[in-house]
């Protein structure tokens, strides 16, 4: 057991020695790895964000009936009455074409609403469902948009019903560019170590003719790899910080224009530590073919 | 404790390096391989230490069939023989005592047991000042001592020594083989090739002459 401890420390200060005798050439691939890490761990971090923002809105199907400009607010009132006594509906809030515009002063469209001449905006209702079922209001919607006095109706779950599954789609496009991404790290970490390993033919040669095992001299070259991916991921740990910290301000001023207090949330310590364990596992697998395949190349008997 | 039984050692290209030869060498002898260059020497020495297999024939070393060994066996068999190599096979970008001490941490002997055996080791061949020199900053004689220091740090039944005392010149020959003789006095088995005739005559012991791979 001390004899095992020993042999693993040792092939460990012999990694970490190989880092110091080149550390340009390590930290080169440490950042290209921490570059191909951050790529896909930065959109999951983007895609997470995005999943959060899109879960603060109301889950709630909307319909919004707007009337047509020449409607009158008698008949707008008069409607929205008669869909609030509608079983399915939870409620129905008239809102003016007063209210209207003066909402969209509000949110940063000020200039534009201060130019128009005259208000663009229709009296409109706004009906929730007592359900989330999205459906509930479809029948609903139908009927609406044959009344004669109204231009546009628009179910607003329809919208939250596309952003969700832009998301999900958005989400396999993550983890299949991770996958491969992945894979390009293997490749990147294995093509470093086979690099070494020839420049390290002599070594091995003397080592395996005075008695070391395959083992022996496999273990400082895959420690080396997973050290390699370790700090790739690191790296990628670190750019994402930056990243968030400097996209920070910008989504805090586009949320408060939204009347949000949104804040942009960067990989937490449990997923920084999973970036960790994944980068140093295919920062491993890479090592492992490499070395595999250089030391049968090798042919040393 | 080496037993060669009609031995035929055929490189790809056919040429014969060694052909039908058969010895016994025991346990605590001193053997001399003489031979001119080409004559197969390096070869037999090959064949001993499983660096290369024989063609036909068998090759026993410590009851051992080298030939049949598994590749994982090998490096277990190999740390009971002391190679000194005719190119030395030091490594140039490390000291004196990292060159000395790779046999023992590939034993899994590291630390302060790994450091005294190794300066044991150094001080019977004369180089315990130059433990944190490169080889590259020695010379030749010393050189070859430090290859004979790495070859018994791990204290070998056997050692095999392919022409230790080539490009050196007399009293630097002369002190090797002086080394030679110690270790064989506490038990070491040494088979030590060389085509210097004058050497075996100076210091005597069995001598076996090969020729075109066979004993003549
Ligand atoms: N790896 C090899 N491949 C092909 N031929 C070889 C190889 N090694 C040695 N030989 C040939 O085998 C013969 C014996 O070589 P060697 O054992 O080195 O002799 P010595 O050590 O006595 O000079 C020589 O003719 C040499 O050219
Ligand atoms: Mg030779």
């Amino acid at each position: 057991m001390k004899a095992w401890l020993e042999h693993h420390a040792h092939s460990l200060r012999v990694a970490l020695g190989r880092f110091r005798d080149a550390p340009l050439a390590a930290l080169f691939t440490v950042l290209v790895m921490g570059v191909a890490i951050t790529l896909p761990a930065g959109l999951y971090v983007l895609m997470h964000n995005l999943q959060q923002a899109a879960g603060g809105l109301t889950p709630q199907a909307e319909v919004s009936v707007f009337f047509k400009l020449d409607a009158t607010e008698q008949t707008a009132r008069r409607l929205a009455a008669e869909l609030q006594a509608q079983d399915e509906v939870a409620g129905a809030r008239f809102v003016s074409r007063e209210a209207a515009l003066e909402r969209m002063r509000g949110t940063g469209l000020g200039e534009i609403a201060a130019s128009l001449e005259e208000n663009p905006l229709p009296h409109a209702v706004v009906v929730t469902s007592r359900e989330a079922d999205p459906g509930a209001l479809s029948a609903l919607a139908e009927r609406m948009r044959r009344h004669p006095e109204v231009d546009r109706v628009s179910l607003d779950s329809d919208w939250a019903r596309r952003l969700a599954a832009l998301l999900r789609l958005a989400g396999d496009a993550v983890w299949a560019l991770a996958a491969l991404l992945g894979l390009a790290l293997a490749a990147i970490a294995g093509n470093t170590i086979r690099l070494q390993i020839y420049a390290q033919r002599e070594e091995i040669e003397v080592a395996r003719l005075i008695g070391a095992t395959d083992r022996f001299i496999r273990r400082p070259f895959l420690y080396f790899g997973a050290l390699q991916g370790l700090f790739g991921g690191l790296a990628a740990w670190l750019l994402i910080g930056l990243l968030q910290r400097l996209m920070q301000g910008s989504v805090a001023e586009l949320a408060a224009a939204y009347g949000s207090r949104f804040q942009l949330a960067g990989l937490g310590l449990q997923e920084g530590a999973l970036l960790l364990g994944v980068s140093a596992l295919l920062g491993l697998a890479g090592a492992w073919f490499a070395v595999i395949h250089t030391q049968r190349a090798l042919n040393i008997p | 404790m080496i037993e060669l039984n009609d031995v035929t050692k055929r490189y790809p290209g056919g040429h014969e390096a060694v052909s039908h030869l058969s010895l016994g060498i025991g346990k605590g002898e001193l053997v001399f391989l003489t031979g001119r260059s080409g004559a197969g020497k390096s070869t037999l020495l090959k064949l001993i230490a499983a660096i290369e297999r024989p063609t036909s024939g068998s090759a026993v070393v410590f009851g051992q069939n080298v030939g049949r060994l598994r590749r994982a066996a090998l490096p277990y068999f190999r740390r009971n023989i002391g190679l000194i190599f005719q190119d030395h096979k030091l490594l140039y970008d490390r000291s004196v005592f990292d060159n000395a001490v790779l046999p023992l941490h590939i034993q899994g002997v590291t630390g302060q047991d790994a450091a005294k055996r190794v300066r044991a080791a150094l001080d019977k061949v004369g180089l315990l000042k130059k433990e944190r020199a490169r080889p590259i900053t020695l010379s030749g004689g010393e050189q070859q001592r430090l290859c004979i220091a790495r070859a018994i740090v791990s204290r070998p039944q056997l050692v095999l020594a392919d022409e230790p005392t080539a490009n050196l010149d007399d009293a630097y020959a002369g002190e090797i083989m002086d080394m030679f003789r110690a270790f064989n006095q506490v038990g070491v088995t040494l088979l030590i090739s060389t085509h210097d005739q004058e050497l075996i005559r100076r210091y005597g012991g069995r001598a076996l002459t090969l020729a075109e791979g066979k004993l003549a």
